[in-house]
């Protein structure tokens, strides 16, 4: 069990790095005023076919043959239903998978979401070859960091090159202090 | 506030000294398991922790890099150091306070903390 959402959503943007993605959606989406937090985590990678998709949501099922446990899209799962909320997971060989989790943030059950922005910025650091693209709403307000537009800016020039890599943790820091301040 | 223009000025900036580190050998690893039972056990802010020491003592001859599980899960979160003569050394139970004195004692003078060590927490 994981003791922050965004340690889950790590955890299952893992999977997409398993799988080949080059592109990694990430979208944290908060309406207070409707009881509501949806998490979507999508990729275009090697994707499921339908017999695992149906296995994938069970604890006791994995691809690996070095053991017989894989808990990572479970534990997401029964952190979005403890509060009440909803999973979904669609997927498509050849196309790539989609997890979405809705949570009701009244409830006693909700995890805190934690820290959301080390969750994105160590994904970005430790996956240079892979594109990432990260979207937080607040109601109708929202911030993004879409690692193609910092890729064109910056040229062959490493996304986890040191100074890059504290600009992004800052990048993210203050535009998150921002969108959740109201300016 | 932090936005493309001012990554812009941070790449003219990096333009000027790029060309000494593009062919610069890593001269180390470190690799940090990250699969459910490591970002569980707590190896997010162990690998944050990393990336700041690299960044902080400016070492560009450092790779830390992620790994999925190695097995031994009840040791999480590990730490692996690969030296440039190919030896590991496998440090577990590692908190981002740990970090400092890896980085200071072992990547930066090459003598390994022996008491964080798996051999030295086996039992």
């Amino acid at each position: 069990m994981m003791q922050e959402l965004s340690m889950n959503i790590l955890d299952v943007a893992e999977n997409s790095v398993r799988a080949g993605a080059t592109i990694v959606e990430i979208t944290v989406d908060e309406k207070p005023t409707n009881d509501l937090l949806t998490v979507t985590i999508s990729d275009n990678g090697c994707g499921m076919t339908q017999d695992q998709v149906k296995n994938v949501t069970d604890p006791f099922y994995t691809t690996r043959s070095t053991r017989k446990v894989g808990l990572g899209v479970p534990f997401f799962k029964m952190a979005a239903e403890l509060t009440g909320g909803k999973f979904v997971i669609k997927s498509e060989v050849g196309k790539g998978t989609e997890v979405k989790a809705d949570f009701v943030p009244s409830s006693i059950d909700l995890m805190p979401l934690g820290n959301i922005n080390e969750t994105i910025s160590s994904l970005i650091y430790c996956n240079p070859q892979i594109d990432f693209v990260y979207t937080r709403h607040l109601e109708d307000n929202e911030m993004t960091l879409d690692t193609r537009e910092f890729r064109r800016i910056l040229g062959d020039i490493e996304l986890n090159s040191p100074e890059v890599s504290s600009f992004i943790r800052e990048y993210l820091a203050e535009n998150t202090t921002d969108l959740l301040s109201g300016r | 506030m932090k936005n493309l223009a001012e990554l812009q000025a941070l790449r003219d900036e990096m333009k000027e000294k790029v060309g000494v580190r593009k062919d610069s050998e890593h001269r180390m690893r470190i690799v940090v398991g990250m699969a459910t039972c490591g970002i569980a056990a707590g190896a997010r802010p162990v690998l944050a922790a990393c990336i700041k020491e690299v960044e902080t003592r400016k070492l560009t001859d450092v790779v830390v890099a992620q790994t999925g599980c190695i097995g031994i899960c009840q040791f999480e979160p590990v730490v692996e150091i690969f030296d440039a003569d190919g030896s590991k050394t496998t440090y577990v139970h590692v908190t981002p306070e740990k970090i400092p004195k890896i980085f200071a004692s072992h990547v930066v003078n090459g003598s390994p903390v022996v008491e964080y060590t798996i051999g030295a927490n086996a039992n």
